[in-house]
C-alpha cells in the first residue's frame, strides 16, 4: 500500500512536472525552467505566459513543458539534463542564475538548443542568451515620476546591485531631472528579488522619508500596496508584470516584460531551420519591453510626453542614455550627443551625477 | 541626529512591522515552556496567511480571515502534536518537515487567490488621542492587531507567572516525568500548548497577508518564522523579553531602510546582521559559566514523553 502511494505521488509530480507531456517524438517540445512560482504576479508569471503564446501561436506542432521553482545551482543542472534526456528540443533558462548550469549541460547535449535569459555566457554554439532592455521603460517612468512628484522627492527600491538594476536607476533619475531640476532620488536597496514584507517595508520607509514616486526593482506588488495605503498621495508603477489590480493609482504606468514575441519568434527559427545562435537584447522597439497603460491619474500633457517618449525610444530616434552624462564623482562618461554602448551597459557600476549615496559593494 | 528621519514615524512603523513575529514568538515561547520545539514556525505562519487570506476574500470580513488564519495554523500544528505526541517522532525533524510541508500545500491552496486585494483593516478609532504630538503617532495610529499582539503578551506573562495552569506548563516543561508522577496528562498539555502556538504563528501570518502587504504571494513569510525562533531564544523564554526581541528585530530593519531611504552613509550590511549578533552575544553573555539553568532553557526541552517509559 505505502509503496503504491509512493510510487503514485512520484508519477503524478513528474506528470506535473513535465506538464502532463506525451512522449510524441514528432512534436518539437519546448521546455521553461522557472526559478519562482507562476503565480508569483511577476517574473515568473511573464515567462509562462510566453511559452503560453508558443503553444498559441504553434498549436499541435510545438508542445511545451516547464517545471517552477528550480533553485539555481546544482539542482538546476539535474533538471536541466532531465528535460533533455525527455525530449526537450529547446530549453528556456529563465534566470540568471542558472547561466553555469546551462552551459554545463549544452556541452553534453549538443543537439539540444538552449537559450538562457539575463546571462552573457555562450560557451557552446548550441546556447543562446536572451535579455530585454529594460531601462528604456525605466526612462518613460522616470519621466512621469518628475512631472508628478510634489515633494521632489522620488524614490526606487533597489533588489541587487548588479548592473541591470543600477541601467535602471541612473534611466529613471536622469529622466526625472530632465524635467524637474529640483528632483532627489532615494534609493533603497531591499537585497532580495521577493519578499513581499521587507518590500513593503522599504516602500513604507520611503514613504516616511516624504517620497511620493516610487519604482521598485522587485518582484512583488507589496511597494503599490504600501503606496495604496496613502489614499493617493503616493503613486508608483507595476513592476515586470502590468499590476492592474492597483489602476487607476497608485499603479499609474507599468513596465511589462513581454517575452512572448522572442519565445515564438526562436521556436518559429527552430521549426522552419533557420534557427541560428544569437545574443539577443530587445527591447521597446522589439516588444520585448511594453509600457502598461498610463491611467487618468496622470494629466493629460504629462500622458502625451510620455507617450511621446516611449515613441521615439521604440522608433530609435532617441537613446535613453544620450550624452552629456557625468558619473556621480563628475568625470565624463558620455560626451555630448554620444550614447552609451551596450558593453558599458552591461558592466554598469555607478550612478550617474546627481544621485547621493553608493552603490553597496 | 539622523537626517530627516522622524522618530515618531519610525517607532510607529516598527510596532507594525514587529507584529507578526511577535504573535509568532510569543506561541513558540509557551509551546518551548511545555518542552516541546516546534520548529515548523515558517509553515504554521504561512498557513495562517493564506488561510487568513482565504476566509477573509470570501467572507469580505477581515475579523473571520484572522480566526481562519489562526485555526489554519491550528490545524497545521495538530498534525505535529500528532507526530511527536502520540508517534513520539524526532520534534526537530518533525518541526523542520511541517515548515516544508506548509509551505507547499499554502502555495498550492493559493493558486486561485494570487493578485486578489483582501478586504481592508481599519485602524482603531481613537479620535482626539491621535492627534497629540508624538505619542498621538506612536501609540494611537494602529490597527487593532498591534494592540492585542501587546495584550497577548501581558496575559500570557501573567499565565505562566501567576496562574496555576502556568506553574503546571512550566512544570512539564522542566520536568515531565515528575509532573507525570503528580498526576498531570503531559501529553495533553503538551498538545494544548502546542495548538495554541499554531494559532499564535497563523495570526501573525494573517497579519502579513491581509494587514502588512496585503495580499497572497507565495513565500509571503520569507524567513519571518525562524526570526520568531531566535526571539525566543534571544528572550531567554521570557515573555517581554520576546515583546523587546520583536521590536528590536523589526525596529533594526525599519532603521536600516530608513536610513538608506534618509541617504545616511551606514552600510547595511552591518544593521541587517545586528540582531542576529546580539542574539549570539545574549546567549554568551547568559551561558557563560553559569550553564544551561541559567539560560532558563526548559529542562525538558525537545524530548519526548511517553508514560510508558
Amino acid at each position: 500500500m505505502k509503496r503504491r502511494q509512493l510510487l503514485a505521488t512520484a508519477a503524478l509530480g513528474l506528470s506535473m512536472a513535465f506538464g502532463g507531456a506525451a512522449l510524441a517524438q514528432d512534436k518539437t517540445k519546448a521546455c521553461f525552467v522557472y526559478v519562482g512560482p507562476i503565480g508569483d504576479g511577476g517574473w515568473t508569471f511573464q515567462h509562462h505566459q510566453g511559452a503560453l503564446d508558443v503553444q498559441k501561436t504553434f498549436g499541435d506542432k510545438v508542445e511545451i513543458a516547464w517545471q517552477e521553482n528550480v533553485p539555481e545551482g546544482a539542482d538546476a543542472e539535474r533538471v536541466l539534463t532531465q528535460m533533455a534526456l525527455g525530449g526537450c528540443d529547446i530549453i528556456f533558462t529563465t534566470s540568471f542564475g542558472y547561466m553555469d548550469a546551462t552551459n554545463a549541460v549544452a556541452k553534453k547535449f549538443p543537439n539540444v538548443k538552449f537559450e538562457h535569459a539575463t546571462g552573457f555566457k555562450r560557451e557552446a554554439p548550441n546556447v543562446s542568451t536572451y535579455n530585454a532592455r529594460f531601462y528604456e521603460g525605466r526612462a518613460v517612468q522616470g519621466h512621469i515620476a518628475g512631472k508628478m512628484t510634489k515633494s521632489n522627492k522620488i524614490g526606487y527600491i533597489g533588489s541587487f546591485p548588479i548592473p541591470e538594476v543600477v541601467m535602471g536607476i541612473n534611466s529613471y533619475y536622469l529622466h526625472a531631472k530632465k524635467v524637474n531640476p529640483d528632483v532627489e532620488l532615494s534609493v533603497v536597496w531591499a537585497f532580495t528579488w521577493f519578499d513581499p514584507a521587507k518590500e513593503a517595508d522599504a516602500a513604507k520607509a520611503l514613504i516616511d522619508q516624504g517620497v511620493d514616486v516610487i519604482a521598485s526593482h522587485t518582484d512583488s506588488t507589496a511597494p503599490l500596496a504600501e503606496a495604496a495605503k496613502t489614499g493617493g498621495k503616493v503613486i508608483g508603477f507595476g513592476q515586470a508584470s502590468d499590476m492592474a489590480d492597483y489602476k487607476p493609482s497608485p499603479r499609474v504606468s507599468s513596465i511589462i516584460d513581454n517575452w512572448g514575441p522572442y519565445y515564438v519568434k526562436r521556436v518559429g527559427a527552430l521549426l522552419d531551420g533557420t534557427y541560428a545562435q544569437a545574443d539577443a537584447w530587445e527591447g521597446i522597439a522589439g516588444g520585448e519591453v511594453l509600457i502598461g497603460e498610463i491611467t487618468d491619474a496622470i494629466p493629460a500633457d504629462v500622458k502625451a510626453e510620455a507617450e511621446a517618449l516611449r515613441d521615439s525610444i521604440g522608433a530609435g530616434t532617441y537613446h535613453p542614455f544620450t550624452g552629456p552624462i557625468n558619473k556621480q564623482d563628475g568625470s565624463p562618461w558620455l560626451a555630448e550627443g554620444a550614447t552609451a554602448p551596450d558593453g558599458d551597459l552591461l558592466g554598469m557600476n555607478f550612478y550617474v551625477e546627481g544621485i547621493s549615496g553608493e552603490i553597496p559593494k | 541626529m539622523f537626517g530627516s528621519i522622524d522618530p515618531a514615524l519610525l517607532i510607529s512603523a516598527l510596532m507594525v512591522a514587529s507584529v507578526p513575529i511577535l504573535l509568532a514568538a510569543i506561541g513558540e515561547l509557551v509551546v518551548e515552556r511545555a518542552g516541546v520545539l516546534n520548529l515548523g514556525v515558517e509553515g504554521m505562519m504561512i498557513m495562517g496567511a493564506i488561510c487568513g487570506f482565504i476566509t477573509a476574500v470570501e467572507s469580505g470580513s477581515p475579523a473571520l480571515g484572522f480566526i481562519g488564519g489562526a485555526a489554519g495554523g491550528a490545524i497545521l500544528s495538530l498534525l505535529f502534536a500528532l507526530l511527536t505526541q502520540v508517534m513520539q517522532a524526532n520534534q526537530v525533524a518533525s518541526g523542520l518537515a511541517l515548515t516544508l510541508f506548509g509551505l507547499g500545500l499554502s502555495s498550492l491552496l493559493g493558486q486561485g487567490y494570487v493578485g486578489i486585494k483582501p478586504p481592508l483593516t481599519g485602524s482603531v478609532p481613537f479620535g482626539p488621542l491621535a492627534d497629540i504630538p508624538f505619542f498621538g503617532k506612536v501609540l494611537f495610529s494602529h490597527d487593532p492587531f498591534v494592540y492585542l499582539s501587546v495584550a497577548i503578551v501581558a496575559a500570557v506573562w501573567a499565565f505562566l507567572k501567576f496562574t496555576r495552569g502556568g506553574l503546571i506548563l512550566r512544570a512539564v516543561g522542566e520536568s515531565h516525568d515528575a509532573a507525570h508522577a503528580l498526576g498531570y496528562k503531559v501529553q495533553r498539555i503538551r498538545l494544548l500548548a502546542i495548538l495554541f502556538g499554531g494559532a499564535m504563528a497563523g495570526l501573525g501570518g494573517a497579519y502579513l497577508s491581509l494587514v502588512r502587504v496585503p495580499q497572497w504571494v507565495d513565500g509571503i513569510t520569507a524567513g519571518a518564522g525562524w526570526i520568531a525562533l531566535a526571539i525566543v531564544v534571544f528572550a531567554s523564554w521570557r515573555p517581554w523579553r520576546a515583546l523587546l526581541g520583536a521590536w528590536l528585530f523589526g525596529g533594526i530593519t525599519q532603521l536600516q531602510l530608513n536610513l538608506q531611504a534618509a541617504q545616511v552613509p551606514i552600510p547595511v550590511e552591518y544593521l541587517s546582521m545586528s540582531p542576529y549578533l546580539i542574539t549570539i552575544l545574549v546567549l554568551v553573555v547568559m551561558s557563560s559559566g553559569r550553564g544551561r539553568a541559567s539560560l532558563n532553557a526548559p529542562a525538558c526541552l525537545g524530548q519526548n514523553f511517553h508514560a510508558a517509559r
